[in-house]
């Protein structure tokens, strides 16, 4: 069945190729030089607090590793399985059953703030 | 005594020629007189060890001894520890103090081991160098001037100089072996899931894996014989038996077939690095090994890789410390946004949040295909070239590093060349190899002497079989026992 469709879907694979290539094509264009504006987004998305001087630091920090990480791009890597775990185990299940004792109090011995067993933080709504 | 190899303080510590209680005092007092100049402690449990120590003589006296009962040892401060401060070289940690212990402890605290101290690190275990440790940076004993490497910095100084005769780190792109190597020790990196990973503060999860390191081969198995095993508290543990590391030490490695990837001695390789790991492999072959060039073609790429994947996962994992349930706290924040931002922005140094914000952008939307999927892909690859090569071959052979220990300083403002001083090592983490590095010579920096490592990569869950190799070598050879002059 596949050599009948055989030659329409070639064409349809190289149309997608070309259109990839293309996309492919933007996006490093977008990873290879991060701007300002891209660090402060990410440090957003991160939630990390950055100096406004550190900024430039940054940008060519981050920009030289995209650019060693764009290496990646030279090995065709079509059909190839992702490798998630190293020794392609499964995730182990166990019992559904308590197994954990409440050690509440141990655990909140080293936390900033607590009352009546609740961690507080700044006040969220007014 | 702090000469001697942890087999020969079992020994006395058995026949009763010193008592725990006076080794660890040995130790304490070595640690007191040449810690200021090393910084490879950031905590030294000085009460605790000699309470343990007087623990482990009483139950040398009762008869249920374990040959490693009362025998002194330093965790890297990745490792929590019950009651006692665990930082993981992050101001993020400073104030924590851990409510639990890792199984790492535990079963070394189970054996009768002495902990003296935890040991300093790169922040979050990543750097190359100890440079990024929040406690400042570890000292070379081989040469002040220089790095230990990382981020097992403390662990690997300690060892070097003596101030303790074994340690624990932690590997996820060579933190073990790389800080070995410089230091001129015994670092093992075993299979992945074979040390638990319980209570050991995660940096990149599908890559991290703890071992010990030591003075010998020896040594190094009877610390991993305490720390190996099955735990149901890490999900990627794995369940599968422990054989005792220390029966095949002395198997003859004759007819043992070395592959050496010749991606492993291309550009790159320094030239008195190249000329020591040559020699130690002409002594594989007069004690009977054949050697078999192979290839390990997508090992190039291992670099690349590993700075998607591991920036991904720690972007993942560190999401955790947000200050509030434990951790750094910022004064005064505005509201909750400027809270967690706060928290994270000043509790965290700046090599760390490079790889958040790396492994943040990697993973964001529209961008995890062309990242972090491509990176998984090329991991297989990577991990398929050493499939093949164990075809043919029992271990492969090559540099640990590029070059020896270079100067305090010196990579600290150019991460990729940082970066770059692990690419011999990754390659095993990606594929979850068991790897090891030995002491097997010197370079020369300026008129000083800094370590080689001859680095011994094995087959999954042939920990024994590298240990076997290890050791004969280091029967056959005398680097292992040098020990820096001003600490000897």
């Amino acid at each position: 069945m596949p050599r009948v469709l055989g030659k329409p879907r070639f064409v349809l694979t190289s149309l997608f190729i070309l259109q990839l290539q293309y996309a492919i094509k933007s996006v490093r264009i977008n990873i290879m030089s991060l701007d300002k504006q891209d660090v402060v987004n990410i440090a957003h998305l991160a939630r990390l607090s950055i100096d406004a001087q550190d900024i430039p630091n940054y940008v060519e920090n981050l920009s030289s590793i995209l650019d060693l990480v764009e290496q990646m791009n030279k090995v065709d890597t079509t059909g190839v399985q992702p490798m998630a775990h190293p020794l392609d185990e499964v995730q182990r299940l166990r019992v559904d059953k308590v197994t954990e004792e409440n050690q509440r109090d141990l655990f909140q011995s080293t936390a900033p703030e607590t009352e009546a067993g609740l961690y507080l933080v700044p006040k969220v709504i007014e | 005594m702090h000469t001697k190899t942890i087999a020969q303080l079992s020994q006395a510590l058995g026949k009763g020629d010193i008592s725990s209680e006076e080794l660890t005092q040995q130790f304490l007092n070595r640690i007191e007189l040449h810690d200021k100049e090393l910084n490879s402690f950031i905590t030294v449990t000085a009460d605790l060890a000699l309470t343990q120590a007087r623990a482990a003589d009483a139950r040398r006296k009762s008869g249920e001894a374990t040959p490693l009962t009362g025998v002194p040892l330093l965790h890297k401060d990745i490792f929590c520890s019950q009651g006692v401060k665990t930082t993981c070289g992050s101001k993020m940690l400073d104030n924590f103090i851990s409510p639990y212990n890792a199984t790492v402890v535990e079963k070394c605290n189970a054996a009768g081991m002495v902990m003296l101290g935890k040991a300093n690190m790169d922040e979050f275990a990543m750097g190359s160098s100890n440079e990024t440790s929040y406690y400042g940076p570890v000292k070379n004993p081989w040469d002040l001037a220089a790095v230990p490497g990382g981020s097992s910095g403390g662990s690997a100084a300690a060892v070097a100089a003596r101030l303790t005769p074994i340690a624990t780190g932690t590997d996820t792109g060579g933190s073990i072996r790389q800080p070995a190597a410089l230091c001129g020790i015994t670092g093992l990196k075993p299979t992945y899931g074979r040390v638990s990973r319980y209570g050991m503060i995660a940096f990149a999860s599908s890559l991290d894996q703890a071992g010990p390191m030591a003075a010998s081969a020896q040594d190094a198995a009877m610390l991993l014989n305490v720390m190996a095993g099955f735990d149901a508290r890490d999900s990627t543990s794995v369940e599968r038996d422990v054989p005792d590391y220390t029966v095949a030490l002395d198997d003859s490695i004759a007819g043992l077939k070395i592959g050496l990837p010749k991606e492993y001695f291309g550009e790159g390789l320094d030239s008195d690095v190249a000329k020591v790991v040559d020699d130690a492999i002409k002594q594989y072959q007069a004690l009977g090994a054949e050697l078999v060039e192979i290839s390990l073609p997508n090992s190039q790429l291992s670099v690349p890789v590993y700075y998607v994947v591991a920036p991904a996962e720690c972007s993942s994992n560190l999401s955790r410390f947000d200050g509030v349930r434990f951790g750094y706290r910022c004064e005064d924040p505005k509201d909750l946004e400027d809270f967690y931002k706060r928290n994270r922005g000043e509790g965290f140094g700046s090599e760390v949040k490079r790889r958040i914000m790396i492994g943040t952008y990697a993973l964001s939307a529209g961008y995890y295909d062309a990242y972090y999927l491509k990176a998984q892909q090329i991991r297989k690859l990577i991990s398929e070239d050493f499939v093949q090569a164990f075809k043919k071959v029992d271990v492969i052979m090559g540099p640990t590093t590029p070059s020896v220990a270079f100067n305090i300083g010196e990579k600290v403002d150019d991460p990729i060349t940082m970066y770059l001083s692990d690419v011999y090592t990754i390659a095993t983490n990606l594929a979850g190899l068991p790897g090891m590095s030995i002491p097997a010579g010197f370079g020369n920096v300026s008129g000083k002497e800094r370590p080689v490592g001859l680095q011994i990569i094995g087959n999954y869950f042939a920990e024994d079989k590298l240990l076997n190799v290890a050791h004969v070598y280091q029967q056959a050879t005398d680097w292992h026992t040098k020990i820096p002059a001003a600490y000897s």
